[in-house]
């Protein structure tokens, strides 16, 4: 799958609590509505400057924190194609997996906001477009690309039943 | 080569060899979500095509994260997940049963050498019974449920020794901080931590459940700790299955084995808004403190409202502090009860809220307001994790929170030690 899109520029340890506050994840399930709040407590009107498949970039420990899945949900929803970070915190790389939102793990230090970006997920290889340069993903393990593939885990389970390494 | 306790707890539970780096896919023990994340795994337990949980004896779903609930939302959530486990047959713990990472040790769902996942970074907890216990999303719990296994990477492991002694007046709660402050924030990602040396085996289990609920904060997968004497009898007490313990070889490979001294180590305190932004308490003595918090799954087990109420008997909650205090569960608050430490705690002026989460995640039991200094027991002090993002939130040991909310002001526990 190839994605295109503009970034939007994060720093280092963007927690769970910054991508979706407490105060709205345990109200619902509807997603959309918690997108509208997406990172709002490091920039207010971040769910309506998003343009649908815009990628979010940021720094090293990206989602550490709590395990609640409405952070990459919330994400997803409000229009993001996938988040490229130089690292993630670990429970947070596995949800995004399990919910079909892509993740991409490569050195993001020098992409600027606004940047034009071609993201090859297959390949690993991403090309900013803006500043003419390329970049390489660490690679997905096997199984997380096989449930990536399929959409997600509950999309994997229902059409497998069990997991195949 | 020998093995680390994580390596023999996913070998065994997967019947492979499994080391470091490797992808295995292994069977659990237990598995466990709050009401947070229970709703969605529930969902996505449907949407996978599931009707019944593996094993329902193996599942239990909590709800202490608002609870009481405080919204019709909630009430909505919580109800689904009430009739999720009726249909189901699996264990529920509702309102006021407790913090789900002091009720699953404390009602025998454990043994030493279990491999358990749930639906909380927090879940890590369990280590220091020798659990290998790691915190998952909604959709891995949902997995599990469905399956009665999950995958999981084999992590390094660093080996963190503590010898020595902690001071007086120091707390496991205080090593925590001062580790967190060490290593930063993602120092462990990905990794499992195996802490030993003298300072383990002088805390209580109690404490140690405070240091293992923290490697979370380092970014660790697990917090793991042998079962020596005092684990087992702990775990004896509180109706483990077996009682086995696994222990890392002599020759187990290690990415990295860091040795500290730890009698140096003094009062810590996390200022906002990230947990590993520590310093010792003297450096910060004098901030003004607007409301304390005793309790969550970090601090909020009898110990902990005890060594409060040690500071706090006969004396007064400064009158513009407010004091909340949540015991862990409803057996800490009955026990807290039964020895005179909740009067202790009340009298001083405390505000006792139903055992669960209390405030420590923002939805309830005390927000704190624009431009408050918020002195808390807790694991996690970000930006608008009490539910407002123009508040500061400062973590310390329980005995540090007591000596500040009676000054009004970041305190030296020290002071307040008995002659």
């Amino acid at each position: 799958m190839i994605l295109r899109g503009k970034t939007r520029v994060f720093g280092d340890h963007v927690n769970t609590d910054y991508i979706i506050s407490g105060r709205y994840k345990f109200k619902t399930l509807d997603m959309r509505e918690l997108a509208r709040h997406v990172m709002e407590d490091l920039r207010p009107d971040f769910a309506e400057e998003i343009e649908t498949g815009d990628f979010i970039v940021a720094g090293i420990n990206f989602g550490c924190g709590s395990s609640r899945e409405q952070a990459p949900l919330a994400i997803k929803y409000a229009g993001i194609s996938a988040v490229l970070a130089s690292s993630f915190a670990r429970i947070f790389y596995r949800n995004c997996i399990n919910k079909g939102l892509p993740v991409v793990e490569c050195d993001t230090w020098g992409i600027a906001e606004g940047d034009e970006l071609e993201v090859d997920l297959g390949k690993g290889s991403i090309t900013n477009l803006t500043q003419g340069t390329n970049l390489k993903a660490a690679p997905l393990p096997s199984v997380m690309s096989a449930i990536l593939a399929e959409g997600g885990l509950a999309a994997y389970l229902k059409n497998h039943g069990s997991f195949e390494l | 080569m020998g093995k680390t306790i994580s390596e023999k707890i996913l070998s065994a539970h997967s019947g492979v060899d499994a080391r470091a780096g490797q992808i295995v896919v292994a069977q659990l023990d237990f598995m466990m979500g709050q009401d947070g994340t229970s709703p969605l795994a529930i969902e996505a337990f449907r949407e996978m095509g599931a009707s019944r949980v593996s094993d329902p004896a193996k599942v239990a779903m909590v709800i202490d994260h608002s609870a009481p609930s405080p919204l019709e939302g909630v009430s909505r959530l919580h109800a689904l997940m009430r009739e999720f486990a009726r249909e189901q047959g699996i264990t529920f713990y509702d309102i006021g049963q407790g913090v789900c990472h002091c009720l699953i040790p404390e009602r025998g769902h454990l043994s030493p050498g279990d491999l358990m996942v749930g639906a909380d970074s927090h879940t890590c907890t369990y280590g220091a019974v020798n659990v290998f216990a790691t915190g998952v999303g909604s959709t891995d719990l949902a997995a599990a449920m469905m399956t009665g296994k999950l995958w999981f990477k084999v992590p390094q492991t660093i080996r963190i020794i503590l010898d020595g002694a902690l001071p007086e007046g120091v707390c496991s709660k205080d090593l925590a901080l001062w580790l967190a402050g060490k290593l930063t924030a993602d120092g462990a990602t990905y990794m499992a931590i195996e802490y030993e040396g003298e300072a383990i085996d002088e805390m209580s289990v109690e404490a140690r459940f405070t240091l293992s609920n923290m490697a979370v904060e380092m970014g660790a997968k697990a917090g793991l700790m042998e079962a020596d004497a005092k684990a087992l009898q702990w775990m004896r007490e509180h109706g483990a299955r077996t009682l086995e313990r696994v222990e890392s070889d002599p020759d187990a490979s290690f990415v990295e084995t860091l040795e500290y001294r730890v009698h140096e180590v003094e009062p810590m305190v996390a200022k906002p808004h990230t947990v590993d932004n520590v310093a010792p308490v003297g450096e910060l003595e004098g901030i003004r403190i607007d409301q304390g918090v005793i309790g969550t799954c970090t601090n909020g087990r009898v110990e902990d409202l005890e060594i409060a109420a040690g500071i706090l008997r006969g004396r007064r909650v400064n009158p513009d502090v407010r004091l909340v205090v949540a015991p862990a569960s409803q057996r800490v608050l009955l026990e807290g009860m039964d020895r005179g430490i909740i009067r202790d705690l009340v009298e001083a002026g405390a505000a006792l809220v139903t055992p669960g989460c209390g405030p420590c995640v923002g939805t309830h039991n005390g927000v704190p307001g624009d431009g408050e200094n918020v002195i808390s027991t807790a694991n996690r002090n970000f930006k608008g994790r009490m539910g407002n993002p123009n508040a500061f939130i400062y973590l310390a040991s329980p005995a540090t929170v007591a000596a500040s909310v009676i000054e009004g002001s970041i305190t030296d526990p020290r002071r307040y030690l008995s002659p």
